[in-house]
């Protein structure tokens, strides 16, 4: 079977051969074949370029992946690019020479797709796998791995033949394990293959064992079937793990968009209904200090969300502060007529970010260290999310310091729980109303920061959360900071451990329906402030 | 203090009202087409693009020297993205407006809440979104694609030119979505596709939490086989579940997403540099290479001021309802409803790729249907261009509606008549 297939390939690839005859093996004549060839033809060529095994032909691929490839108009000969000013500089395919500047208009680009995409990550695999530079070999064993070859499985036993690094080399063993399963190989040596790859695991094992479990010898079935099941069953207690932990980072961010609303709604009892949009605010903020960063200072782009913090607070505190003073402080003890102004004023709000900025969303940039992934033993935790959870965490611990232990915080919990004493003992209150307003502001406003790096960065940003926000306060016992925390977990964890099993949608009714049996039980959430003031 | 208070009130009740704005001038030799667009609410973000559009295609037209020897008038109203408001809206427009035809909607459910507006006052709409189809009515003009015209072919691309054997059908759960996947997932078993390697899975509105879901993707994408998500993701969902696809190291190459509700403006909020090589399935992208595009291109930047604003898929298909509208009712020298319905069966007007569209008996067009890859710069690189393809209103693929065929030529005028039984008047409207 595998012989019939090799045999076809060759015969395929010695018509193609035929069919640029004229291009030979030399990599610059292959390189402006490109030039004209449709899809199948490219696919055809790069096999050829990698067939050629000249190692300074990679950069051309690199950017050829990346789109970076195109051919000059006039006689189809194919270079690199680079943008320079109003001109594209070209660079020799193969010598990596200069070849002058011309305008963009006379090149075409040279199309490419996923296809052709995952042919040149293979060809580029077994071309860097000698690679004087370790990360680069450990990403051609990689791209060996994801795509393997039998053709490739000669490079890479050579190169691992001179490994000397041991990480490398435990890739590069895996890379050959994937490469042998697929080549006509020996039994003896499938059956370690396989062994191989059940000790890489993880969804990558099981993909790769997978992929050849209809094509194996019959006699290696048993071996293959154990291999699949012993992968799958320690994936299995990883899974309740990792949706533990995607519960943790739901939790975290509902903590977030909550955590100022329990300061509003749960200390001072105004339902704010221009929440979200102090939320929103706080994500335009951020926009604004990238945009400026941008332009001015593009270095400093990492530090964008640092210094965005502090100004998302101070806008969102200083339109909460204007709002209090403007609105709210008329409508103490009025919570229909609170709802509904400021419900008008989020409106307000909303129409008015539509106006200066449009409806469409910004683009908020995600800095170096908050992209990408790592694996944490059989768990992949993103960046963002780990910071976001440290963030929200953080918030909390400061904002209990405050509340607990500054003098700020010790007038406002006076205030809410007895006014008029607090008013007789020289406190004045309309001033801790207001800053109390505007602090919980703040905090949704920095909530925003964080939340313009998971979600869209629009008008409707708020919308989207102050339906939950209040959900947890409300689950979690207004009046308290605690109470807030764990509802937010709870409810987090609660909602990933269902979302498996019963899926996005149904998961959400459930924990609805949940939540309001809750609160008939305990109508005060989990955490029910007991004392005097309640009962007022 | 009340008095405050009620200020307060007036006044958001006061910004809240103003959302009907009538065109500068209104003088008695004008024609008035509507423009029924949200500019406020959730499908603002979509929506505003649309209004822009129509009023600069207004604009184009009056300097051509308007239709019929009369100057065009937009009247735009604003229905809030609230599906009944926009039957209110419709009303006001035809009946207190006189409008002569009305462009808009975006959403399925607004669409079908305004359908019998325009039947009862016997007006033309023309909706310039894709959508899900089995519809197909007497007063409506679907100039968006219908799924024949973009699901079926973006399918046919993957398993094709990249093997695709597995698929995950993700999808927000409301009517689209679900039409649209159970017209695929019938499509693809009968292309022999098993029932296990299909995963359908849907997700409510503006959802934002995407880990688990793309954890599962991935999962189900670990069997062995080339494996693709097909997403009727809608609107402010998109944005997050890429970024988590990005972040979860989920590359084009390994798991590509093709997607039918994914243009330039959606993108114009995302790094798309993590997502190039994911695809998108239109009837145009801003990246044609046509000098009739070029020149769309140009007086778009120049009518909006802004030469970053991009183009999209149902700006192309507003395009060429409105030159569809204008060239029938030049040809029935009338804007009255019944001569204009009569006129345009038939009218081909030039798309934006280069070709041309015709207004079919069904009252869908003709188009071809492009498949973009995104690229670095939030432009799609075509990689797939079909020729033109006529809008399928009852899909062939689904039981209740393959002996279904819709024809407004007299003297069949039935939107519904099932071939089977040789009757009008099957299911739907």
């Amino acid at each position: 079977m595998f012989k019939r297939l090799f045999t076809l390939t060759l015969l395929l690839m010695s018509l193609a051969a035929t069919s640029f005859a004229q291009s030979g093996s030399d990599p610059k004549a292959l390189f402006n074949a490109l030039g004209k060839a449709d899809f199948k033809q490219t696919e055809e060529l790069i096999g050829q370029l990698a067939a050629t095994g000249d190692p300074r032909i990679v950069p051309a691929l690199e950017a050829f992946a990346e789109g970076e490839l195109y051919a000059r108009k006039s006689d189809s000969a194919v270079f690199i690019t680079k943008a320079a000013g109003t001109n594209v500089a070209l660079i020799d395919p193969v010598t990596g020479a200069a070849a002058g500047e011309v305008p963009k208009a006379q090149l075409n680009k040279l199309k490419i797709n996923n296809n052709l995409r995952r042919v040149i990550r293979s060809a580029l695999g077994g071309l860097t796998l000698l690679s004087p530079d370790k990360a680069v070999r450990m990403a051609a064993a990689d791209a060996v791995l994801k795509s393997p070859s039998a053709e490739n499985l000669e490079l890479v036993e050579a190169a691992l033949a001179k490994e000397t690094d041991a990480a490398v080399k435990v890739r590069m063993e895996e890379a050959r394990a994937a490469s042998v399963l697929i080549s006509d190989r020996v039994i003896d040596q499938k059956k370690q293959a396989i062994d191989t790859i059940a000790n890489l695991g993880g969804r990558d094992g099981i993909s790769i064992l997978m992929s050849v479990s209809s094509s194996i010898d019959p006699a290696l079935k048993g071996d293959l079937d154990m291999a699949i099941t012993k992968i799958e069953n320690s994936l299995k207690l990883w899974e309740v793990a990792q949706n533990v932990w995607y519960g943790m980072s739901l939790g975290s961010v509902l903590l977030l968009a909550a955590i100022g609303l329990a300061i509003t709604f749960g200390v001072m009892g105004i339902i704010n209904m221009a929440h979200g949009e102090m939320v929103m605010l706080g994500a335009y903020s951020t926009f604004m200090v990238q945009e400026l960063i941008r332009t001015h200072a593009p270095q400093l782009f990492d530090w964008s969300l640092a210094i965005a913090l502090p100004v998302a607070f101070l806008v969102t505190a200083g339109v909460g502060l204007v709002i209090e003073r403007g609105v709210i402080r008329f409508l103490y003890g009025r919570p229909l007529e609170t709802l509904l102004a400021t419900w008008g004023v989020s409106l307000i709000l909303q129409q008015l970010v539509r106006s200066i900025f449009g409806p469409t969303n910004q683009e908020v940039g995600n800095p170096s260290w908050m992209s990408g992934a790592f694996a944490l033993g059989g768990l992949q935790i993103t960046w963002n999310r780990l910071w976001i959870v440290a963030f929200s965490l953080s918030i909390f611990i400061g904002l209990l310091i405050v509340m607990k232990r500054s003098a700020f915080g010790l007038q406002m919990r006076a205030v809410t729980q007895n006014r008029r004493m607090a008013s007789s003992m020289g406190i004045r209150t309309p001033w801790v109303d207001a800053f109390t307003f505007a602090l919980g502001s703040g905090i949704a406003g920095i909530a925003g920061v964080a939340l313009s790096q998971i979600d869209n960065v629009s008008p409707n940003l708020g919308q989207s959360y102050i339906i939950d926000s209040f959900m947890v306060v409300v689950f979690g016992g207004v009046g308290n900071l605690w109470g807030t925390l764990v509802g937010a977990l709870s409810l987090g964890i609660l909602n990933k451990l269902l979302e498996p099993w019963t899926g996005a949608v149904l998961g959400k009714i459930l924990v609805l329906v949940l939540i309001i049996l809750f609160i008939q039980k305990r109508p005060r959430g989990l955490f029910a402030l007991k004392g005097r003031a309640v009962e007022a | 203090m009340t008095l405050k208070a009620k200020l307060g009130g007036a006044l958001i009740a006061a910004i809240m009202s103003t959302t009907a704005f009538h065109g500068a001038f209104a003088a008695e030799d004008t024609i008035k087409i509507g423009v029924l667009h949200s500019l406020s609410g959730t499908m603002a973000i979509s929506e505003t693009t649309l209004k822009d559009a129509m009023l600069m295609l207004v604009e184009e037209q009056n300097k051509k020297g308007g239709v019929l020897g009369k100057k065009l008038e937009a009247v735009v109203v604003d229905p809030a993205s609230d599906w009944p408001l926009f039957a209110e809206k419709a009303r006001q427009l035809i009946s207190k407006d006189k409008v002569a035809a009305v462009f808009g909607c975006w959403t399925s459910s607004s669409r079908k809440s305004v359908l019998p507006v325009f039947e009862e006052l016997n007006s033309i709409l023309f909706y310039p979104v894709q959508y899900e189809g089995e519809e197909s009515s007497r007063n409506i003009f679907y100039t968006g694609a219908a799924p024949n015209q973009q699901a079926i072919p973006a399918v046919d691309y993957l398993m094709k030119n990249e093997g695709v054997q597995r698929w995950v059908l993700e999808g927000t759960d409301y009517v689209y979505p679900q039409t649209t996947n159970k017209i695929l997932k019938a499509y693809l078993m009968s292309k022999g596709v098993k029932a296990e390697d299909i995963m359908v899975n849907y997700t409510p509105f503006g959802f934002s939490d995407w880990q688990t879901e793309v954890s599962k993707i991935k999962a189900f994408g670990s069997a062995g086989k080339k494996t693709a998500v097909v997403s009727t993701i809608n609107g402010d969902a998109n944005v997050p579940f890429y970024k988590e696809l990005a972040n979860q190291g989920i590359k084009a190459e390994d798991i590509p997403v093709v997607a039918f509700s994914v243009g330039e403006e959606e993108l114009a909020g995302i790094d798309t540099k993590p997502l190039v090589g994911h695809l998108a399935a239109w009837n145009y992208f801003q990246s044609v290479d046509a000098p009739i595009n070029a020149e769309f291109i140009k007086t778009w930047h120049a009518f909006t001021k802004n030469d970053k604003r991009v183009t999209n898929d149902p700006m192309e298909a507003a395009y060429i309802g409105f030159n569809a509208w204008v060239k029938a009712v030049e040809a029935a020298g009338t804007t009255e409803t019944d001569k204009v319905l009569d006129s345009i069966i038939g009218v081909s007007v030039p798309n934006l790729s280069g070709g041309t569209s015709t207004v079919m008996p069904n009252h869908h067009i003709t188009k071809p249907v492009l498949i973009g890859e995104i690229q670095a710069n939030g432009q799609f690189e075509i990689v797939q261009q079909t020729p033109s393809v006529v809008g399928d209103e009852w899909s062939d693929y689904l039981p209740d509606s393959k002996d279904l065929i819709s024809d407004w030529r007299k003297p069949m005028s039935c939107g519904n008549f099932n071939v089977a039984t040789g009757k009008c008047g099957g299911k739907g409207s």
